[in-house]
C-alpha cells in the first residue's frame, strides 16, 4: 500500500472517530473563544490597541487551543490500546503520521474557521479585505503547529502527566513559529496590508524543516 | 581512576589562576571598569553551554542509530551540565547588565535566545523524568532534542529578524569592538579552562548515570525473579 492511500485512510478513520462525538471539536473552539473573551477583559483594548494586539491574540488563542486539542490524537490510541493495531497495519509510520497530522490541520483549520469571525467581531478587526493573504498565513502557521505538535503528542502519550507534558515540550519549540506567524499576520493588519516576504520565508523554513525531520524520525516515534 | 583525580585537581588550579588573571592580569576596562571583569565568566560560560548543547544533538543522533543506552547516558549527562552553564549565563548577564545598561534585562536577541535554549532544556529534562521505560525515554528524549536543535537557527533568525524590526535602547558596542590583546588572551584562557570544567562535569556525571542505569536493572531483575518465584511456588525461579 503506498504511503498517500495509508494516509488517506488514517485521515479518514480520524475523520470517522471525530464525527460520531464532535467532543474534540467543540472543546476546542469553545476554549479558543474563551481565550479571545478573557483577553478583553484582562486588556479591555481600544480599537487601535486591538489591529496592535490582535495578530499576538489569534496566534496565543491558537497555540494553547493547539497544545490542548493535539494531546487526544495519540492518548485516545493509547487509552484504549488502538496503538497496537494501527503498528500492525500494513501502512508506514510516516504515512500513519501523516494521516494524523492532516487530521490535526483539519480540526485546528474548522477552530479557525469559527475563531477569526468571532475575533473580528468582538474587537472590531475587519479581516475580510486580507482574507486570502491571511488564509496563507494562518494555513503555514497551523501546518507548523501540528506538524510539531503530532509528533509531540506521540511523545507525551505514553509519559506521565501528559496534558501537562504536551504545552511544555511544544510551545517553546514553536516560538519562531509564533514570531513568524505573529508578525506575518500583524503586517496584513497594518494600515497598508502588505505580505511581509522575509517571515513567510521563516514560515516556510519552519515547515520544511521540520516536516522533514517528523519524516526522517517516526520509525522511531512509532516502535514497540 | 587516579588520572581523573588529577584531572580535578588540575582543573581546580585552572580555574583558581582563571579568576585571578580575570581579577588582576586583565586590564581595567575604561567604561565599565570593574563590573567588565564577569565577563571573562560569563561568556566562557557561554562557550561550555554552547560546547555542551553540541554534545547533546551528537549524542541523541548517535543514540537513535547506535542504540547503545552509553550516548544516551551522555545526552542526559551533557543536557543537565548546558543547563547548569546557561544558568550561569542567564545569572551572571543581568548583574553585568544592571549597572552598565542600567536594567537587570533587555530583549536583545543574544538574551532571548539563551532564555529560550534554557526552557528548552528544562523541558528535555522535565520529559525524561516522566516516561518510566528508560529506553523509550532514551528514544523520546532523543527525537525532543533533536527537534529542539533543529529549531535553533530557526530561533536565532527569527529573533534577528525581530530586533532589526522593533528598535531598542542603544547599549554598548559590545566586548567585541576592539578588545585588548590581554583581554582578550585572559578570555580565551577562561573559555579553554570551563571547557575543561564542562568535560569533567560531563564525565562525572556520566558515571553516575551509568551507575543508576546498572542499579535500575538491578532491580528490576530482583523483581522479575520474585514475580517469578510468586507465579509458581512449587518451583524456584532461578538460582536462589
Amino acid at each position: 500500500m503506498n504511503a498517500a492511500r495509508a494516509a488517506s485512510i488514517v485521515l479518514g478513520r480520524e475523520i470517522r472517530a471525530e464525527m460520531r462525538t464532535r467532543e474534540l471539536l467543540q472543546t476546542t473552539i469553545v476554549f479558543a473563544v474563551i481565550v479571545v473573551l478573557l483577553f478583553n477583559f484582562a486588556f479591555e483594548p481600544s480599537a487601535g490597541e486591538a489591529r496592535r494586539f490582535g495578530p499576538g491574540l489569534i496566534w496565543i488563542a491558537l497555540l494553547f487551543s493547539a497544545s490542548l486539542m493535539l494531546n487526544p490524537s495519540f492518548a485516545r490510541e493509547q487509552s484504549n490500546d488502538t496503538i497496537y493495531a494501527l503498528r500492525m497495519a500494513p501502512a508506514s509510520s510516516f504515512a500513519i503520521l501523516l494521516g494524523k497530522t492532516l487530521a490535526n490541520l483539519l480540526f485546528l483549520c474548522i477552530t479557525e474557521l469559527i475563531l477569526l469571525p468571532v475575533f473580528s467581531v468582538l474587537y472590531n478587526v475587519p479581516l475580510l479585505p486580507v482574507i486570502g493573504r491571511l488564509a496563507l498565513v494562518l494555513f503555514l502557521g497551523t501546518f507548523g503547529i501540528v506538524v510539531v505538535g503530532t509528533v509531540f503528542s506521540a511523545l507525551a502519550a505514553q509519559a506521565r502527566l501528559r496534558e501537562l507534558l504536551l504545552p511544555l515540550l511544544l510551545l517553546p519549540v514553536l516560538i519562531p513559529l509564533l514570531f513568524a506567524s505573529v508578525e506575518a499576520t500583524a503586517g496584513l493588519l497594518g494600515d497598508s496590508p502588505t505580505l511581509d516576504r522575509t517571515w513567510m520565508a521563516v514560515l516556510i523554513a519552519f515547515d520544511v524543516v521540520f516536516f522533514t525531520a517528523s519524516w526522517l524520525l517516526c520509525d522511531y516515534l512509532l516502535e514497540e | 581512576m587516579k588520572r581523573y583525580g588529577i584531572a580535578n585537581v588540575v582543573t581546580a588550579l585552572l580555574l583558581f589562576f582563571a579568576g585571578y588573571a580575570a581579577l588582576f592580569i586583565a586590564p581595567d576596562e575604561a567604561t565599565m571598569h570593574a563590573i567588565q571583569r564577569i565577563f571573562y565568566f560569563h561568556a566562557s560560560s557561554g562557550w561550555a553551554a554552547m560546547e555542551a548543547s553540541l554534545i547533546v544533538f551528537v549524542a541523541n543522533v548517535a543514540y537513535l542509530a547506535k542504540r547503545n543506552p552509553q550516548w544516551d547516558w551522555l545526552a542526559v549527562s551533557a543536557a543537565e551540565v548546558s543547563l547548569a552553564f546557561w544558568s550561569v549565563m542567564l545569572v551572571t548577564g543581568p548583574i553585568w547588565a544592571h549597572p552598565v545598561w542600567g536594567v537587570w534585562w533587555t530583549w536583545d536577541w543574544r538574551l532571548t535566545l539563551t532564555l529560550i535554549l534554557w526552557i528548552l532544556y528544562v523541558a528535555y529534562l522535565i520529559l525524561r523524568t516522566l516516561v518510566t521505560d528508560p529506553e523509550r525515554r532514551a528514544v523520546f528524549s532523543a527525537i525532543f532534542g533533536i527537534f529542539v536543535f533543529l529549531g535553533v537557527p530557526l530561533d536565532y533568525l527569527s529573533i534577528r529578524i525581530w530586533r532589526t524590526q522593533h528598535p531598542q535602547p542603544v547599549v554598548f558596542g559590545g566586548p567585541n569592538s576592539g578588545l585588548d590583546p590581554t583581554m582578550l588572551k585572559v578570555f580565551f584562557y577562561c573559555s579553554g579552562v570551563m571547557t575543561l570544567l564542562m568535560i569533567l562535569l560531563v564525565r562525572q556525571r556520566y558515571k553516575l548515570e551509568r551507575l543508576r542505569y546498572q542499579t535500575e536493572e538491578l532491580r528490576l531483575a530482583v523483581e522479575e525473579h520474585a514475580d517469578a518465584r510468586a507465579a509458581a511456588p512449587g518451583l524456584r525461579a532461578g538460582k536462589p
